[in-house]
């Protein structure tokens, strides 16, 4: 930039760069204060928490995309209001400043942005796949897996008009309503829906997976801290879907496997009429409900 | 008539169309099914009676066709509606007649009593806490208070029956089944919705239309009140 003014002496590019040292040194400051701020103050208590290893991937996700962006902002923040204060009209109805463009000045913040942006795009396509697909559903052959795959817990989330419900392989098969989960444990999730499509959104847990029909749609996360989460639906799926959720917890694993076992036991009639466990639960259409349920 | 004259009729009366309209409208979104209250019981202390009747036609209103249920109101009158009312802290006894024919459950699940005292249902006489919907009449319809964490099968009747009541209100000479239950109103006011998981809107994309959708038929509340 090149500013020009009666009421400074110097040369014109002198002035300029007298302006632009103290733009840059506020920015400069102020990023610094606020990346650390929202690094070490508000990045711990951002969204969804750090529940799951797919959760706390999220939060640091959002944490390095605002410490990225505040710098980006600041610059134009801190450019306008010092505009604003230091080249208004002072009154004598002279000339303002007059500004033109300065080759170096805006290469560089092209080439800053750009690289800003690039690596941003690098970043955001690395995390979404890793660790093992971030909590996204991927389909039902997951490219990205974890590393060990031993001692996971299946569970199998079926969404149906206007409730979820869950089956659990490694117990029987049963069928339960609630969602229980143990802490430090890898767990797969294989998402599907019994009639149109929903959502299987685990807030807390940093978990979303469509639920198609007869598809299974997988994803994976790590239980790391015990807490309740809220289980939504998050594909507008009739006139209940706002209806369509249920609240989980993550639990010691001796609690998970006393729950797991007793609710085993509880439902071992009932575990007996359903079918048999498949990734894909089709249900029979020539049963009740099913004649009505291809209209 | 001047031409101001004139112009104020005109626009007086283009005001009361639209107020005719609107209240039109408004009253058509705001219409909804009777809420029936249940009522105390004589004998037993923080217990409420409700009787209802689900019919596979309801037979009255605007799509007579459609399944639904009706709830008995204090004067011993049904009501078609699926809004109902109980105190909180209270436990709800419920006597429903089934009139409705029912089949195998495409989610078997739904066959459990969940919720209820004892998690059990009594079914003309006999205590039933899972219900096998491939053997007999299967299951019909289920009553489904996911907020209060009660799932009732509604075990069917047989379609075939000489009795078989095909349009509502049914009465107990026709064929039926009647079910009894308790659950616990939860210490919470609060308007808890309850729906049939039994894709039963026939006609409708997936089963879950039409009467699925729609209050008065197979979705409602349980209004928990002080």
């Amino acid at each position: 930039m090149a500013l020009k003014t009666s009421e400074e002496s110097g040369s014109p590019a002198a002035i300029a760069r007298k302006h632009g040292s103290r733009i840059v040194a506020i920015w400069f400051i102020l990023s610094l204060i606020i990346d650390l701020v929202v690094w070490f103050v508000w990045g711990p208590h951002m969204p969804p928490g750090d529940m799951t290893t797919t959760a706390a991937g999220q939060q640091f996700d959002f944490k390095v995309l605002t410490v990225m962006s505040v710098p980006v902002l600041l610059m134009v923040w801190v450019y306008g209001a010092y505009v604003i204060i230091n080249f208004r009209d002072r009154g004598d109805h002279a000339d303002g400043y007059y500004v033109k463009g300065n080759r170096k000045s805006q290469g560089l913040w092209y080439a800053a942005t750009a690289v800003l942006v690039l690596f941003l795009a690098g970043f955001g396509t690395y995390e979404l796949v890793v660790p093992a697909g971030a909590g996204v559903g991927e389909g039902p052959s997951p490219i990205w897996k974890p590393a060990s795959t031993a001692h996971m817990l299946q569970v199998q989330v079926i969404a149906q008009q206007w409730r979820f419900t869950y089956r659990w392989p490694q117990f029987g098969g049963m069928e339960t309503t609630s969602l229980v989960l143990p802490v430090n444990t890898e767990i797969q999730f294989n998402v599907t829906s019994l009639d149109v499509i929903h959502d299987f959104w685990a807030y807390q847990l940093g978990v979303k997976a469509d639920a198609n029909p007869e598809d299974n749609n997988v994803a994976y996360t790590k239980t790391q801290q015990t807490g309740r989460f809220v289980v939504r639906c998050d594909e507008l799926c009739g006139i209940w879907h706002g209806a369509m959720y249920n609240y989980g917890n993550v639990v010691s694993q001796n609690a998970f496997y006393q729950w797991a076992t007793n609710m085993e036991a509880q439902n071992a009639s009932l575990t007996k009429l359903l079918p048999k466990y498949s990734t894909v639960y089709v249900p029979n259409d020539n049963v009740a409900g099913g004649q009505y349920f291809n209209g | 008539m001047s031409k101001g004259a004139r112009a104020g009729l005109v626009m007086v009366a283009f005001a009361a169309a639209i107020g005719i309209i609107l209240f039109g409208v408004f009253g058509y979104l705001r219409s909804s099914p009777p809420v029936v209250s249940a009522v105390p019981s004589a004998t037993q202390p923080n217990t409420v009676n409700v009787t209802m009747q689900v019919d596979g036609a309801v037979g009255v209103g605007p799509h007579p066709t459609w399944v639904g249920y009706w709830i008995q109101g204090a004067n011993g009158q049904y009501k078609q509606t699926t809004l109902l009312k109980v105190p909180v802290n209270t436990y709800v006894h419920v006597k429903l007649y089934e009139y409705d024919s029912g089949g195998p459950l495409r989610n078997p699940y739904w066959g459990k009593e969940i919720g209820t005292a004892g998690n059990v249902i009594v079914v003309n006489g006999q205590p039933v806490s899972l219900v096998n919907s491939y053997a007999g009449n299967g299951v019909a319809h289920n009553f489904d208070v996911p907020g209060l964490g009660v799932n009732v099968a509604l075990p069917g009747v047989n379609g075939n029956a000489k009795n078989f009541c095909n349009v509502g209100p049914c009465n107990p000479s026709e064929a039926h089944n009647l079910i009894q239950f308790t659950f616990y109103s939860g210490k919470t006011v609060h308007n808890y919705r309850w729906q049939c998981f039994i894709p039963c809107g026939l006609g409708y994309l997936t089963g879950n239309g039409g009467p699925m959708q729609s209050l008065g038929y197979m979705a409602g509340f349980v209004q928990v009140v002080k």
